[in-house]
């Protein structure tokens, strides 16, 4: 599987607008018509919602061998995928929350991260984690966790985080393809965002950030929700004259240093923005990558933004407060860039809502 | 033993009781102001009340994402869950919570957590202390039949039973698991209640319908337990009328049969057990009628309580993450 690289960019030309949601199904599709080894499993991966509808059509098509619910019994799952994956097959296991991902710690920390090193590279666990990240609608503390940097420390796991539907299809089908475990982590956020999605079987590179939008100023590095919510500040700031260049992260481990150190290297200023914790987090790990290697051409000061360290809380009172605003965005770059700015003024949210878009109706 | 007329028309009030805030809430839910998950247990009230009705006062309580009718049973504060579930500062977590996450230590309900599975252990925790101490306290965990399929379950179990702790394990046996149905997740050959024999733990399996049989099952093991006969586990067969999470019903997904609902429908534990009491004159429908509106009344009243309430102030979003 691995020798038959068809890899795409996501780009303009094509004009097939598909949601993130239908991306993922296609790559698993696409995956598994490739590959007889790939096999689907998660609490409800066959139910009439599918997890989101990521996986809505597949066991009819690959029958219930390959397409299966399983017991509430995330740890001992997550073995039986390891051993799987020892024997030649190339499990995907889907996590509705990654909240739930925590019950299967040991196994994929102790197990599936070390496997190949601990026994000097003779086996290796190609396992796909998918794991989705809550957001909104009182989803608090136990339904929301984005555990990026918690596994991004582990040795041995490989850690994606898509942003559009195309890097989805894309990512997916290379985390399937890798022959490590690999966490591949889903914002609840970006299920219905629509986007160009190239036909049949291809995969993006593991490892390779991405420039969203080209800018010369400043470089927001985030990804995920975050990297959409940098982009609606780049373009709302653009009336005042500054030119904000997004790079969307794509894969969190590896992580694609040189794509970042060359985009601070021309604008000279960075803000990192974290779909989670901020403190010990992955815009920590950037941070302290750029002042390392990227200190010469820092003109200012390096911020980050990310949630408190404090649980999420479930009152959409106090989950407003929680996850940075527009306002919060544009105050940061305003701050490295040393000029004032008013978020209002320029039309930025200073609270965040609690749903993804106004279509929404609760319960998620 | 025959059930006395005051002990039934305890089981029957708070059974409706329950009922009626729950058909209540989901009314409210849909003006979309309750901005949390929402798992109803409308179909399922016998079993809380039939194991509350058989606690004493020091016994302690938790609970799992289902957790409204724990609470009410055990007598939770009502307006302090509404106004939880509306995020309000003034909820029974401060608005932290939500509905998943519910707690009212003034009756000693200890805390209801939204991880299946999570609070076993820690019930087991709550009765391990209990021995120390000495303490003439059972600790009770209420799970589902989906929770024991956790390894949790079976570890905490064990640990019980080589202990004898007191603590009582209620498994409401649903049938399903969001929309799994047990038979893609146990052997049909599976009998919860002897895996729990299996591991060293009494048990019973009883029909979670019947209030007064949950009751009866439950006074029973209480003894037992509080003799020092180690813990026990009753399974309660029961089944939810709405969707796993929301104010819905989903017979039309066709993961479940409509006859299987209007089966278990038949077998109402509030509706069955009301006709029962008017047939054996130990209530009137004028007095069942008046039950209901008083408690519609009742959830109105916290309604209004809870949307009156102030949201909680920025300020406590940092606040309690560590104890002083
Ligand atoms: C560890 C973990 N895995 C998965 C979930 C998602 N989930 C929430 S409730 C639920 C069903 C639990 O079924 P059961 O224990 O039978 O309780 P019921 O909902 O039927 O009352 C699931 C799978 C979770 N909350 N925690
Ligand atoms: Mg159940």
């Amino acid at each position: 599987m691995r020798n038959n690289h068809n890899k795409k960019e996501c780009g303009p030309k094509g004009k097939r607008l598909i949601t993130f949601t239908a991306a993922i199904n296609e790559a698993l599709i696409e995956c598994m018509e490739k590959d007889p080894g790939v096999f689907v499993m998660g609490l409800g991966a066959p139910d009439p919602k599918g997890v989101f509808g990521t996986t809505l059509g597949l066991q009819k098509r690959f029958g219930t061998g390959r397409v299966f619910d399983m017991p509430i019994s995330e740890n001992a799952m997550t073995g039986v995928a390891i051993g799987a994956a020892i024997s030649g097959m190339r499990p995907v296991m889907a996590h509705q929350r990654a909240d739930f991902v925590l019950m299967a710690m040991d196994q994929i920390v102790n197990s599936a991260a070390k496997w190949h090193y601990m026994y000097g590279g003779q086996a290796s666990v190609p396992l796909t984690i998918r794991t989705v990240v809550g957001r909104g609608w009182g989803q608090g503390p136990q339904h929301s966790q984005n555990f990026q940097a918690l596994f991004a420390q582990v040795p041995g796991l490989k850690v994606v985080a898509p942003t559009t539907p195309c890097e989805a299809k894309g990512l997916l089908t290379a985390s399937i393809e890798e022959n490590n475990p690999v966490i591949f982590v889903e914002h609840r956020w970006l299920s219905n965002q629509m986007g160009d999605v190239p036909e049949g079987y291809y995969s993006m590179p593991l490892g390779k950030a991405n420039v969203m939008r080209k800018g010369s100023d400043i470089t927001v590095v985030a990804s995920m929700d975050m990297a959409l919510e940098a982009m609606v500040v780049a373009d709302g700031l653009l009336s005042s004259g500054i030119s904000v260049e997004v790079v969307n992260l794509r894969t969190v481990k590896p992580l694609d240093a040189e794509t970042i150190l060359g985009s601070v290297a021309k604008t000279g200023r960075l803000v990192v923005m974290d779909s989670s914790w901020y403190e010990f987090g992955v815009s920590a790990e950037i941070a302290a990558v750029v002042a390392e290697k990227g200190f010469d051409s820092l003109k200012a000061k390096v911020r980050r933004l990310g949630l408190p360290s404090v649980p999420t809380p479930t009152s959409p009172a106090l989950a407003g407060h929680y996850y940075p605003s527009e306002a919060d965005i544009c105050l940061a770059i305003g701050d490295v860039l040393g000029v004032r700015l008013n978020p209002r003024k320029l039309g930025f949210k200073d609270v965040v809502g609690d749903v993804p878009d106004e279509y929404f109706k609760g319960p998620f | 033993m025959r059930t006395g007329n005051n002990k039934r028309l305890a089981f029957y009030l708070e059974m409706l009781r329950i009922r009626v805030i729950e058909e209540e809430l989901v009314r409210y839910y849909a003006e979309q102001e309750m901005r949390c998950p929402v798992h109803f247990c409308i179909g399922q009230e016998a079993v809380p009340v039939g194991v509350c009705q058989a606690l004493g006062g020091a016994d302690t309580i938790m609970s799992n994402h289902r957790s409204h009718g724990h609470y009410l049973a055990r007598g939770g504060d009502l307006r302090r869950m509404v106004a939880e579930l509306y995020g309000r500062e003034t909820g029974c977590a401060s608005g932290k919570g939500g509905s998943m996450h519910l707690i009212d230590r003034s009756v000693n309900f200890l805390g209801a957590t939204s991880i299946v599975a999570d609070t076993i252990p820690i019930a087991v925790g709550v009765a391990f202390a209990n021995k120390l101490r000495r303490r003439k306290s059972v600790s009770v965990v209420f799970f589902g039949d989906g929770a024991t399929e956790e390894g949790l379950f079976y570890e905490s179990l064990n640990f019980a039973a080589l202990h004898r702790l007191p603590v009582f394990f209620v498994c409401e046996n649903n049938l399903y698991s969001v929309y799994s149905p047990l038979n893609v997740r146990q052997p049909a050959s599976r009998n919860i209640y002897k895996v729990a024999r299996s591991l060293g733990v009494e048990s019973s399996r009883v029909n979670g319908n019947d209030v007064e049989a949950v009751n009866r099952a439950s006074a029973s093991a209480l003894r037992g337990i509080r003799r020092g006969r180690g813990p026990y586990l009753l399974e309660a067969m029961t089944y939810r009328y709405l969707e796993h999470c929301g104010p819905n019903c989903d017979i039309e997904l066709g993961y479940r049969a409509k006859e299987e609902l209007e089966q278990w429908k038949k077998a109402d534990p509030v509706a069955a057990y009301e006709r029962k009491l008017i047939r054996e004159s130990v209530i009137s429908k004028d007095y069942a009628l008046k039950a209901r509106n008083r408690i519609i009344k009742e959830v109105g009243e916290a309604v209004r309580y809870a949307k009156s309430s102030a949201y909680p102030e920025a300020d406590r979003l940092m606040m309690d993450v560590y104890a002083q």
